[in-house]
């Protein structure tokens, strides 16, 4: 994805949300740490554009949450949690760059439920890459990617990495080219 | 008493943040907290790096918003099983550590010393090998002798954390007064801020694991008491200046306390007099006490310390104690912060949760 395709899909995405929602009343971001969150503020930004609301906007970390967390080799460095507002009885969308196992996205679930009982978790992403572990599906998708397990989506968001963009990589491993 | 452990901190090669490192002592740079954790036991602070004491702070920053939620739990260390084992009495780090084990979810067993076979006479070594058939895969440990909990870490498969060993070392107490003066301190740096510890350093773990990071900070650190109980300090000082770990002793508590940014006041105990290093408590207390007299010699807005449990009339006066300045109850706050972030950082180091020692 170029910069203009990051910034459009943002855009879209934005009134999607509040298509679905039928309105702003009642509706917050929260971003997953780390790239979630630019998105989750741009996404923000967007819908008081158009809308002339400023939504609530927090950032979550989890890290805590994985279910990996006994079996890697290090502990991850921690970035931070901030949620300033209640959840209770809110509309919360999850905001994330990547979707793939889905397990980012079940520990925060298991975050946000910690924090208060929301009226509803929706969740919003940039790339939809496939390959999902467990059942969760994204409400808004900024593009769906097919990708083969060997790649590597990376996107880049200017607050982050000085630019937009989303590319794949291939990662070298002994497992032939996958025919397309 | 003592195995003779010395202060290692100044045998180390590794130079003295101040030496190195233009940023000691002050917020890390972006990426300095990348650092990974490779410490399988944390039993003093002299082994760790600036950048590495700079991750525990931004770790403790994350445990903090934790303790602020509704519900100040994560799941981070579900599947452990920490073993506290204290052999000497303690409320507050014992309480400490686990409240800050069961809110990362682990499994927690307390064991005090006192009602345990240690008074049928089981040694230490066994008491660490059954604690580890026992399923314990951290420990954390007191101990009334200086080096006790080195000996437990060679015969304990997981992560040992020392909670406090003689007069040796008290890892999280320095940490956890780090952060604290860190968090309280405008501009959250402690480079060329002055310090006092005001009392028995002599005895003290607190001190001398302090005298490590604060020195590693940057900070202008001075000791001051009566002379008997800063034996020591004062040639460990001039070892200290060649590693370019700078700190004062001093009898004089009013050039000591004279424009200090930190006070911290340790406990006087009743058995250093009796063994004839204090004449009284009472003169004690009317030559160093910290109370509002003396600490107007220091600056209006400095900090008020004290590690706890408090003789309030002997080392700290009551109204000091509870004036404004002081963080005591802070540290304590920050002690529950500081002991979940070493936890998660050292099960870091350990096996998967669920496989099976041999």
């Amino acid at each position: 994805m170029t910069a203009d395709e990051v910034r459009r899909a943002v855009i879209r995405i934005s009134h999607e949300v509040v298509e679905k929602h039928a309105g702003t009343e009642g509706l917050a971001l929260i971003g997953i740490q780390r790239r979630g969150v630019p998105l989750a503020r741009r996404l923000a930004a967007a819908v008081a554009d158009h809308e002339g609301v400023e939504l609530p906007v927090g950032a979550l970390d989890i890290t805590f949450y994985r279910d990996d967390l006994s079996m890697i080799a290090q502990q991850p460095v921690v970035k931070g949690t901030d949620i300033p507002f209640d959840l209770n009885g809110r509309t919360v969308v999850l905001v994330d760059d990547v979707l793939y196992t889905g397990r980012t996205i079940r520990a925060a679930m298991d975050a946000l439920v910690d924090f208060g009982r929301p009226r509803a978790i929706r969740l919003a992403v940039l790339v939809d890459r496939g390959h999902r572990e467990l059942p969760i599906r994204a409400d808004h998708v900024g593009k769906n990617v097919p990708t083969s397990r060997e790649e590597l989506v990376k996107v880049a968001l200017e607050e982050t990495d000085g630019e937009d963009a989303v590319t794949i990589d291939r990662v070298a491993s002994d497992v032939p080219e996958p025919i397309t | 008493m003592s195995l003779g452990v010395q202060p290692t901190a100044l045998s180390a090669t590794e130079p003295g943040a101040p030496s190195g490192e233009s940023a000691a002592g002050g917020p890390a740079p972006a990426g300095a907290v990348e650092v990974p954790w490779r410490h399988r036991h944390l039993l003093d602070v002299d082994v760790l790096s600036w950048p590495e004491i700079e991750r525990v702070m931004v770790t403790t920053d994350a445990m903090k918003e934790v303790l602020a939620r509704p519900i100040a739990k994560v799941p981070a260390l579900r599947g452990r099983s920490v073993t506290i084992l204290f052999y000497e009495a303690s409320t507050r780090t014992r309480v400490s550590f686990e409240v800050a084990a069961k809110n990362l979810s682990a499994d927690v067993v307390n064991i005090a010393a006192s009602s345990s076979s240690v008074t049928k006479g089981e040694s230490l070594v066994d008491t660490i090998r059954t604690v580890q058939a026992l399923g314990a895969q951290m420990l954390v440990m007191r101990h009334a002798t200086s080096g006790a909990p080195y000996l437990a870490a060679e015969h304990f498969a997981g992560s040992v954390l020392n909670g406090g060993d003689g007069w040796h070392a008290h890892p999280t107490q320095a940490l956890l007064d780090l952060y604290t003066m860190r968090e309280r301190l405008p501009s959250g740096s402690l480079a060329g801020r002055k310090v006092v510890i005001l009392g028995d350093s002599l005895h003290s773990r607190v001190a001398r694991s302090n005298i490590w990071t604060l020195t590693s900070a940057g900070a202008d650190l001075w000791l001051c008491g009566p002379s008997t109980l800063m034996r020591g300090f004062e040639a460990w000082a001039g070892r200290g200046a060649a590693a370019g770990r700078r700190f004062h002793v001093t009898t004089d508590v009013a050039a000591a306390l004279r424009d200090a940014d930190v006070v911290m006041a340790l406990r006087i105990q009743r058995e250093r007099m009796a063994s004839g290093l204090l004449p009284s408590l009472r003169e004690y207390a009317a030559r160093y006490g910290l109370t509002q007299e003396r600490l107007r010699l220091a600056k209006p807005e400095a900090l008020v310390m004290h590690p706890g449990p408090m003789n309030e009339g002997v080392e700290i006066a009551a109204d000091v104690a509870t004036d404004p300045r002081a963080v005591i109850t802070d540290q304590v706050t920050n002690g529950v912060g500081v002991r979940m972030a070493l936890l998660y950082l050292l099960a870091g180091t350990l096996p998967p949760a669920g496989a099976h020692h041999g």
